[in-house]
């Protein structure tokens, strides 16, 4: 088993306390203990304090622009389907700029590992509501408060028939490891939103609010039941669950794609002269 | 010999079927063909047409003159009337109407009730069409039937042999009934064979031959045919082609996939490249090679979807926040644009940057021939470092700094080497900094030292005519063949030349061949653009110095025909 200190990656700079740091911590720990070495996988993010954590662990990685962690990730398992492909977004990349990407992503089925630290608030611009804001919470640049609906990814991604959709917290790290291990040995597209607080500009969605409404799934959800999932995605109150919401095996995007049943796009030879005599379609 | 045919009528009465069979039969006989279309962005009605110039040499524009128009509604006649040669004819359907036009020039040709009582549908009216028109030049019956049966491959038997029937039936008529049938006197083809190709096709079989593997892009006029084009060979050569939510997503793809060791391109119009701008800078920060086809449309904002216009030369030189390398080709006939992608892919792998082939309605759906392309003039270098030589380095780093500004790139996966790209400002193992000096020779790096090497691999612009003309018309992109044929017209009665950019950026440098010295040395300069502002003259200004001493600019969506363009530059050689 490898060491979890093979994962480490450039001194992080996220503010001291950050809920970021446990995410990292058990990424890292997961990934050590599944024994997959840096050069296998790829971590893909956007913009936000949550793209910024593919500097800070070993990885090959492609931090591209607010919302775009998707599309890039898209190409990457399509063009090497056998590539480890994950991403590392927040609240405001993932649901908010990248909200079209999402709802395509999910649609896809790509091998991706989407994991999504959700403290519901904009951390890098400091402290904007996000899509995942409750209603009401007022911030600089919403006086009046929030007003538009908390987005409920879980309701969502289970709406689009997500083949796994789970929810963790960073204040519960040993239950996020398995929630991680399981996303990453589920063969498709895994969702897990990761309740992580920004101790920062985010005042009411703190560890203690959270430490307090935080329950594990009860042992008798079936995640094999869609409508069961979905009714559960629903719950955020007094208790807010966490575990895995919903698993469906789907077929994957690249098993129905011809040209990669022999081998990933990136492992084929290219003969130019084998191409040449497309030209006599035109004649 | 030199006959332009041209079928009108609503969308959806089959004018594109009746003109795609006639420009295939032409070519099969060993005729040159050169078609353009006009149509409406409308599925069904409407008034669009197929003009197909036919003729025993080679062709490269539109006349102005319609020889045989073939008038599928009665709108079509009252349209394209005074086109029509004095020498011309026009077949359409006489129907049941009391008022019928009168004439030599008018012929009745029953298309409907020919197509029911010998075909037994409607539908085959276009056979019936096809084959009026063979029958005024007495050509063609065996060929027609052949290309008959290969686009109806897929019908019964049944429906094919209704279709010769009517097609036979079509040229029957014509030969009883036309009066004028020595107007239309067809010379003996040439022996050679001949293919025929739109710019969409070129440029969808030059990534293929270019070893694209990638292409991702969202459904746009003028330039789906590409990703009609790739997706149809898709299976055979190992091509991936994904249809994205939106263009943003399609770069984004695209750069993904190339990041992870293929070529990938991505193709769009004017209103998709917007959206597209911002991961083209990524493309310019991550250093990661892409290549994008962008045909142009008129605009602003949606403007005319299905019409043309070369109105994103400098949105497209300039498009994109952040200074960063790029290249723009800007082919003017099919070949230029199959060799523009095979050198736009060539040119962005070498440098890790995104490289531009531009054209537009026009050049994506003129039809021409010619007798083949010059597979000579194709490179294919994988550029990426990859496998064995990747494992046996000691040590990888994405953006190391090297004499050229080249860094080794990478395939991720392949070796225990890290590959991070980072579209922040970053250091040369691809992490976030911020300090100034590594800023400034990452800008060296990817910016000037690549630029200036790129600069060396930029062809001059071709000049066809006069070799120290009087007049010059200059131009760039698919005004190409008009600009040529302009020049045979002219030729006669003056000393005239066409100077033609297909490569536009980095601008050419004039070491190569001195196309300044002949400028400087003509009396007219005439920039020639489907353009209001004149972007061309304004990059030549602004890159050489070189001030053109008049501008010819069409802006109403539509092409120039030959005669057209003569008699403009005519005028205004004359009002000087």
């Amino acid at each position: 088993m490898a060491d979890k200190k093979d994962y480490q990656g450039q001194k992080p700079a996220w503010c001291p306390g950050c809920g970021n740091f446990g995410l990292l911590n058990t990424l890292q720990q997961t990934l050590a203990d599944l024994d997959i070495p840096p050069h296998q996988y790829t971590i893909v993010s956007g913009i936000g304090q949550a793209a910024k954590l593919p500097h800070y662990i070993r990885c090959n990685a492609f931090n591209g622009l607010h919302g775009r962690a998707l599309p890039v990730a898209s190409g990457i398992a399509l063009a090497n389907h056998e590539m480890l492909v994950m991403v590392t977004t927040g609240d405001g990349d993932c649901y908010g700029e990248g909200g079209n990407h999402f709802v395509h992503a999910i649609r896809r089925n790509l091998n991706i590992k989407l994991f999504v630290h959700d403290n519901q608030i904009y951390g890098l611009t400091k402290g904007q509501a996000s899509p995942t804001s409750m209603e009401g919470m007022e911030t600089k640049t919403q006086p009046f408060g929030s007003l538009s609906a908390q987005l409920n990814p879980l309701s969502l991604a289970i709406a689009l028939d997500c083949s796994f959709v789970a929810r963790g917290y960073v204040g519960d790290m040993k239950f996020l490891q398995h929630l991680m291990t399981e996303a990453i040995r589920h063969p498709g597209f895994a969702l897990i939103d990761i309740l992580q607080p920004c101790v920062t500009f985010n005042k009411i969605n703190t560890f203690q609010w959270y430490g307090e409404r935080v329950r594990h799934l009860d042992e008798s959800h079936d995640p094999g039941d869609r409508m069961q999932a979905f009714e559960k995605s629903l719950e955020w109150g007094e208790t807010i669950p966490t575990g895995i919401f919903y698993r469906h095996a789907r077929p994957l995007f690249t098993d129905k794609i011809p040209p990669l049943r022999q081998a990933p796009l990136t492992r084929q030879p290219f003969a130019q002269e084998k191409t040449l005599d497309l030209i006599n379609e035109f004649f | 010999m030199d006959y332009t045919i041209q079928i009108a009528g609503e969308a959806g009465q089959g004018l594109q079927t009746t003109g795609a069979s006639l420009v295939r039969i032409f070519c099969r006989l060993g005729y040159h063909v050169f078609s353009h279309q006009d149509y409406m962005s409308r599925v069904r009605g409407g008034h669009n047409f197929y003009r197909i110039r036919v003729s025993d040499k080679p062709l490269s524009a539109s006349r102005q003159s319609i020889h045989i128009l073939v008038a599928l509604d009665r709108d079509s006649i009252d349209i394209h009337r005074d086109e029509v040669h004095q020498h011309g004819v026009i077949l359409y359907d006489p129907g049941d109407a009391a008022e019928q036009p009168a004439g030599a020039m008018f012929l009745p040709t029953p298309f409907a009730r020919l197509a029911e009582e010998k075909g037994g549908r409607k539908i085959m009216a276009n056979s019936v069409a096809v084959g009026a028109v063979l029958g005024l030049f007495d050509l063609g019956v065996e060929t027609a039937e052949t290309v008959v049966r290969e686009s109806l491959e897929s019908k019964s038997d049944e429906v094919i042999d209704s279709n010769l029937r009517a097609l036979r039936a079509g040229r029957h008529h014509v030969r009883e009934h036309c009066t004028i049938l020595d107007n239309f006197r067809a010379d003996p083809p040439g022996s050679e064979k001949l293919m025929l190709i739109n710019g969409t096709q070129a440029i969808g079989f030059g990534a293929v031959t270019a070893g694209c593997r990638f292409y991702s892009a969202y459904p746009m006029t003028p330039s789906t045919g590409v990703m009609v084009y790739l997706a149809g060979k898709s299976e055979e050569h190992n091509i991936i082609v994904e249809q994205a939510e939106d263009e943003i997503s399609a770069i984004n793809m695209a750069l993904g996939a190339s990041y992870a060791g293929v070529r990938a391109m991505t193709g769009t119009s004017g209103g998709g490249f917007a959206l597209m701008t911002e991961g083209l800078s990524l493309a310019g920060m991550t250093e990661t090679p892409i290549v994008i086809c962008e045909m142009q449309r008129p605009g602003p904002a949606t403007g005319f979807p299905t019409r043309t216009e070369q109105s994103d030369l400098m949105f497209v030189i300039y498009g994109g926040h952040g200074e960063f390398p790029r290249v723009v080709l800007t082919p003017g006939t099919p070949e230029q644009a199959f060799l523009a992608v095979n050198k736009a892919f060539d040119l962005a792998e070498k440098y890790q940057i995104p490289a531009f082939v531009q054209g537009d309605q026009y050049l994506a759906d003129c039809e021409w021939t010619c007798a083949g392309f010059d597979f000579g003039k194709l490179s294919y270098r994988d550029y990426r470092l990859r496998g064995q030589a990747l494992r046996e380095l000691t040590e990888y780093r994405r953006y190391a700094f090297t004499e050229n500004g080249i860094s080794p790139l990478a395939v991720p996966g392949e070796s225990e080497h890290l590959v991070v790209v980072d579209s922040d400002e970053h250091d040369e193992d691809g992490h976030i900094v911020e300090d100034g000096p590594t800023r400034i020779r990452m800008v060296e790096k990817r910016l000037h030292k690549k630029l200036e090497r790129l600069r060396g691999e930029i062809s001059p612009p071709e000049l066809y005519g006069a070799p120290r003309p009087e007049t010059v018309l200059v131009g760039y992109g698919s005004t190409y063949g008009v600009m040529r044929e302009t020049v045979d017209l002219l030729a006669a009665t003056r000393s005239v030349a066409m100077l033609h950019f297909s490569e536009v950026y980095p601008f050419p440098r004039p070491d190569a061949f001195d196309y300044l010295g002949l400028l400087r040395g003509a009396r007219h300069t005439l920039c020639v653009e489907l353009n209001a502002t004149g972007q061309f003259a304004r990059l030549l200004r602004a890159e050489t110095g070189f001030v053109c001493s008049g501008r010819v600019n069409r802006y109403d969506g539509r092409p120039f025909t030959t005669d057209e363009l003569a008699a403009e530059v005519r005028a205004r050689l004359e009002a000087e």
